[in-house]
């Protein structure tokens, strides 16, 4: 839980709208967990956009302390950091969050990702890869052009099966119908709120177990407002809010109840 | 007062402590309540004896679950926020979360709210036992909860029995947290004081709200919310302004502070101490920042003794 002012390595604009971010973060890089994010300081010489925005670890290089983000333009936050250079000072604060957990036991492990949901669960797939783990991963995407990563994902080791809502690349339609043709024995899943409430039914239904990483507007990021509230079932089945920068943004799927 | 020129000011004797109705602060930075939760969330980011004050977030006699989400919204240079005063109730709170404050050297003060008048004097005779509690901090102002907050807040004969309420029902030194959404602060803020206050603080959050252009709907699960940050402060300058004329009783002002100079601005207008809210959630290090930058303006400015700073803006 550091705050860091990290200088930015590389600024791609893999496409329009879809940036990847490096930068030189040597300590963040060595404590990141897959699944933890950072609070990002888009305007940190204004006070208007004035709030961090949360973005997850994309990518860790722990030998050359560089961490990745993958994140999509969708308003001024984000088109802000866009704007931003290789050379510029980026301030974060993180790693923070309760990441994923490594699979339990030697059963069939799969990964869903929803669109930009693939962000956090890059840096899952490497950690996977790393301890010899292969898992099948479901790539969902509005049209081929957004299936972001297939090859890579595949050179960590990794079976990639892509589904295309316009059927432009691989099965046409829905990621979640996709994987629950033949679920695994441990799935994660990142993507829009729908897509994780019909993956956490597939869950459910075949008996199977699961983490799921969840979005909320959040405030400080660090469990002091209590913005970030989720909606979940403790284990005597009572609800509660939990707060999402630091119970989450990682959830047991069984955990996280849906409105 | 006129500004020093400059005059000699031995640095390792600046005088920063100050009096806030019988809770000594060794500094004017407070936090404000709901923004640094109950202190060790932040402990990772600065070191909690330095801040001047903790006040925790509003807790009242039963657990709350808060408000459906969101709760935040962003607006310009400001955020709304309908958190709904989600909190462990009084018996968690001082059996799990107090002991851990015992550690620090600072005063913590207890942010209370409840939904009726007796609610308010049970919080206070039950925090009032607890030797880890330096102040209680009266929310009689909060927009977020339906039956409780607001309704006191805006009638000053309410805001005044509340205040008897508390004040009868423990000897520790009893804050009452003022709410800018009323027709006059200063008529609250002098009801307030003649109930026996030792203090005043201000402001809570503006009501508001904000709607989503593309859904038509309203963005908040609780529809209205408060609003702070940037966008609020001059509203708050004027508020401590406008009370430290009119009321004889030390203010803690907040409302905005992001830096040292929105702070001194409000020493200025007459606030004993300052706290930070959502300037926290920007900059985890913003209470020690704004310290820094308040020693280093003393310095430059030839001020001794931070009390002489105290409503100088009143000529
Ligand atoms: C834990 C976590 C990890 C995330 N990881 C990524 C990532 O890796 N890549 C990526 O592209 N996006 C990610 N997001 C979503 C990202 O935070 C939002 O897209 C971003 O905050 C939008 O900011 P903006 O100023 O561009 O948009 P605006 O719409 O202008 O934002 C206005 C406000 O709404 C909030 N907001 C808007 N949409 C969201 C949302 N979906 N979730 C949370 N807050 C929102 C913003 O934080 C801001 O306070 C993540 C969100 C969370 C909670
Ligand atoms: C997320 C959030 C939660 C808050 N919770 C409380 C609370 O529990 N009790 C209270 O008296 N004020 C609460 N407040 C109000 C603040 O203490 C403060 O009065 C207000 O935010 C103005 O300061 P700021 O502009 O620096 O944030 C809260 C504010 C925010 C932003
Ligand atoms: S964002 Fe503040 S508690 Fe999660």
């Amino acid at each position: 839980m550091l705050i860091t002012d990290a200088r930015i390595i590389k600024q791609e604009e893999i496409l329009p709208g879809f940036h990847r971010l490096t930068l030189a973060a040597g300590e963040v890089a060595a404590k990141a967990r897959p699944g933890q994010f950072l609070h990002v300081h888009c305007a940190a010489d204004r006070l208007d956009p004035f709030l961090r925005r949360p973005i997850s670890i994309h990518a860790v290089d722990r030998q050359r302390g560089e961490v990745a983000l993958f994140y999509r333009v969708v308003g001024r936050g984000t088109a802000l950091l866009a704007a931003k250079e290789k050379g510029d000072q980026l301030n974060i604060l993180g790693p923070l969050g309760r990441g994923f957990t490594m699979p339990p036991g030697k059963g069939k492990v799969a990964v869903v990702a929803g669109g930009i949901g693939i962000a956090p669960l890059y840096f899952l797939l490497q950690e996977l890869g790393a301890n010899k783990i292969s898992a099948d991963v479901f790539l969902g995407a509005a049209t081929g052009q957004q299936l972001f990563f297939g090859s890579e994902i595949t050179g960590l080791g990794h079976n990639v099966f892509p589904a295309t809502d316009d059927g432009t690349a691989g099965y046409q339609g829905n990621v979640v119908s996709l994987f629950a043709r033949g679920p695994s024995d441990f799935v994660y899943g990142c993507g829009p709120a729908a897509m994780l409430q019909s993956l956490c039914r597939v869950i459910e239904k075949h008996k199977i177990r699961g983490e799921i990483s969840l979005e909320e507007r959040m405030g400080c990021g660090v469990g002091a407002c209590l913005s970030c509230a989720c909606k979940t079932r403790g284990q005597e089945g009572n609800c509660r809010y939990s707060r999402v920068c630091v119970e989450g943004p990682v959830f047991p799927s069984g955990e996280v109840v849906w409105s | 007062m006129t500004p020093a020129a400059g005059g000699m000011v031995n640095e390792t004797k600046l005088k920063l402590a100050v009096h806030i109705g019988g809770i000594t602060m060794k500094n004017p930075v407070a936090t404000a309540s709901g923004t640094f939760g109950f202190g060790a969330e932040y402990a990772p980011y600065i070191d909690l004896n330095q801040l001047g004050a903790l006040v925790v977030k509003g807790i009242t006699l039963q657990p709350r679950a808060g408000n459906a989400p969101p709760r935040l919204v962003e607006t310009t240079a400001g955020i709304l926020n309908a958190i709904g005063l989600q909190n462990p109730g009084v018996e968690e709170f001082v059996d799990k979360l107090l002991p851990g404050l015992a550690g620090y050297d600072l005063p913590v003060i207890v942010n209370i709210a409840g939904d009726t008048v007796q609610d308010y004097g049970r919080l206070a005779a039950r925090l009032g036992q607890e030797k880890g509690v330096a102040g209680l901090e009266v929310n009689i102002s909060c927009p977020n909860v339906k039956k409780g907050g607001l309704q006191f807040g805006s009638g000053p004969d309410m805001a005044a029995e509340v205040t008897r309420a508390v004040k009868s029902a423990t000897d520790k030194p009893v804050i009452v947290k003022l709410s800018p959404n009323v027709t006059s602060i200063v008529a609250v803020a002098e009801k307030v004081a003649g109930a026996g206050a030792d203090a005043l603080s201000m402001i809570n959050t503006l009501l508001g709200m904000a709607i989503d252009i593309k859904t038509r709907l309203p963005i908040l699960g609780n529809v209205v919310g408060g609003l702070s940050g940037p966008a609020v402060r001059p509203v708050a300058v004027r508020a401590v302004w406008q009370v430290y004329q009119a009321v004889g009783l030390p203010i803690i002002g907040m409302g905005g502070i992001v830096t040292a100079a929105d702070a001194i601005e409000f020493i200025l207008a007459g606030a004993g101490a300052v706290a930070i809210g959502a300037a926290n959630f920007v900059n985890p290090r913003a209470t020690m920042d704004v310290l820094a930058g308040i020693k280093q303006y003393m310095i430059e400015n030839g001020v001794q003794d931070i009390n002489e700073l105290i409503g100088a803006a009143h000529s």
